[in-house]
């Protein structure tokens, strides 16, 4: 039972969207300014503002160069159960998640 | 005449604000400072006049930032996220000296006597311990390993009775009682496995009871300081039992003591609840619904009230629960990003920093109305001298 009931959550991760360098066109920019708004504060709070860590570990390129934003996308939708890493999915969409994570990929200046 | 002339023309010309290299005199004791955590700067408030005297600039990364007071209240030493111990003089509106003492760190303490500053680290895991006159390394307490990269997180930093400082490791579920009565020599007693993931800590006002948040587990753990050889207990240990657990997207705050009567008042982790526990043995006495997961919970100081701000997304909530009736008695949105509240010292006033409208509100506490607004930039931590005489803060 428990597992027909992940197995859609995981579908659903991997359809995202193909890695692009470029913003990703499905967040419209006003939404972007407010997740990085969200970025440096409120996931701030345990990575720190500047994402240089916290509780939370650093969220720096060099730190995330062994994820693909896929994977990241999924650790931020959904937390790491056993840590204080909430599931951000009542929050932000699939994509939204996605272009967070490529943002991470890149850095932020 | 010309004399009385001119000195009053530069009256009139001087700035709002007193430039940095004119010292105030006069008393402390009704001052502050108020962090703004993007820019890394800071504001010197005057609590009386609701004004600001001073704004200091240079303390680099000031998110999370807290702050301790010299007995003397004249300084204020800030500890930033990014590792920064900053001692700022507060009459002059200087920073008096600055390190950067750590790479990651999440808040400090001063000594009963006001000679040492400890500081928690997240990175390299541990304790660090300064001279608060120049700011010279007295001691450094790694904290315990967790792995061939990392020593565990120190969280929940206190000082303590007798020149001793408390703290507690996130990663390994301890907490060490540093006594630095010789501080050449520290010695420490630690306590293994008090609870799962400490991520917070307070002390009693009166300096006996140390009370560890944990985040694996349900329950907080206890201290008894003047029976430390009765170990740590687990208190509280049902009270998450059979809830469901939300997800938490910040961490509450340990801090202060909210305490009326013989009631304390706690934040639930991962429910939208406020504790009250009976402080002489420590049962739950019951549990207020409230609109969101608290983060702090702090009372007036004179324990009539608490007021409560809570975490995103209800961030932009501020409610008010009378502690003899334990009913919510106002709930409001001041707006979002209700970040911090602190109270004047004799508890008619409560300042809130609210993060997104980059201001300060000013309420009364007896009539629960806005009195006034102070801009701030994204303001965050909000400290008054009054701390300077009051153990745990
Ligand atoms: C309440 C604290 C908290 C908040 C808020 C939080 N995180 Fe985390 N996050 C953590 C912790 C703790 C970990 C490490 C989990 C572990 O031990 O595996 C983590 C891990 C991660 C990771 C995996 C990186 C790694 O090295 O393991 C990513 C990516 C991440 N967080 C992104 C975010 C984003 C994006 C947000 C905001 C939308 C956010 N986090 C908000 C606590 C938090």
């Amino acid at each position: 039972m428990h597992r027909l009931l992940f197995l859609p959550i995981v579908g659903a991760a991997l359809s995202l969207g193909p890695v692009s360098s470029v913003a990703s066109p499905e967040v419209p920019p006003q939404r972007q300014a407010e997740l990085i708004h969200l970025l440096k504060h409120d996931c701030g709070s345990c990575h720190g503002m500047r994402l240089e860590g916290g509780l939370g570990p650093a969220l720096k390129p060099n730190r995330l160069q062994n994820w693909s934003p896929e994977q990241l996308a999924v650790t931020i939708l959904y937390g790491r159960p056993g840590t204080p890493m909430p599931p951000w999915r009542p929050f932000l969409t699939d994509s939204e998640a996605f272009w967070l994570a490529q943002q991470l990929k890149q850095g932020l200046q | 005449m010309m004399k009385g002339l001119s000195l009053l023309l530069s009256l009139l010309l001087l700035p709002v604000a007193a430039s940095a290299a004119e010292c105030l005199t006069r008393g402390t004791g009704d001052m502050g400072i108020v962090v703004e955590r993007a820019a890394g700067s800071l504001k010197v408030m005057d609590t009386s006049a609701h004004a600001e005297l001073f704004r200091v600039e240079g303390l680099g990364d000031l998110s999370h930032a807290s702050a301790v007071y010299s007995r003397d209240a004249r300084y204020a030493y800030v500890f930033g996220r990014d590792g920064g111990l900053t001692k700022v003089d507060i009459l002059c509106g200087t920073i008096a000296k600055r390190i950067v003492q750590g790479g990651n760190s999440i808040g400090g303490a001063i000594s009963q006597d006001g000679s040492l500053i400890a500081v928690s680290n997240y990175e390299p895991g541990g304790v660090k311990i300064f001279s608060a006159e120049d700011l010279s390394l007295v001691a450094d307490i790694p904290a315990t390993r967790v792995d061939q990269e990392k020593l565990s997180k120190t969280v929940g930093l206190v000082d303590a009775p007798d020149q001793k400082f408390v703290v507690s490791l996130f990663d390994t579920g301890e907490s060490w009682i540093i006594d630095m009565s010789n501080p050449q020599n520290p010695a420490i007693q630690r306590f293994t496995n008090i609870g799962k993931l400490p991520y917070d800590a307070l002390i009693t006002g009166d300096g006996r009871y140390y009370i560890a948040g944990l985040f694996g587990q349900d329950g907080l753990s206890l201290i008894d300081l003047w029976h430390p050889e009765k170990g740590a207990r687990l208190i509280l240990k049902d009270y998450g039992k059979g809830d469901q657990k939300l997800p938490v997207y910040k961490m509450p705050h340990l801090e202060g003591w909210a305490m009326a009567g013989d009631q304390a008042f706690l934040p639930a982790v991962g429910q939208h609840q406020v504790l009250v526990v009976d402080h002489r043995d420590w049962q739950e006495k019951g549990r207020i619904a409230v609109h969101g997961q608290p983060v702090f919970v702090m009372a007036r100081p004179d324990g009539r009230q608490v007021w409560v701000n809570f975490a995103f997304p209800d961030n932009d909530t501020i409610q008010v629960i009378d502690t003899e009736t334990l009913q919510v008695i106002k709930s409001f949105k001041p707006g979002k990003g209700a970040l911090h509240m602190e109270f004047s010292p004799r508890g008619e006033e409560v300042w809130i920093s609210i993060r997104d409208q980059d201001e300060v509100q000013i309420y009364s506490t007896r009539t629960m109305e806005l009195i006034k607004t102070l801009p701030v930039d994204k303001p965050s931590g909000i400290f008054f001298t009054a701390r300077a005489h009051q153990t745990g803060l």
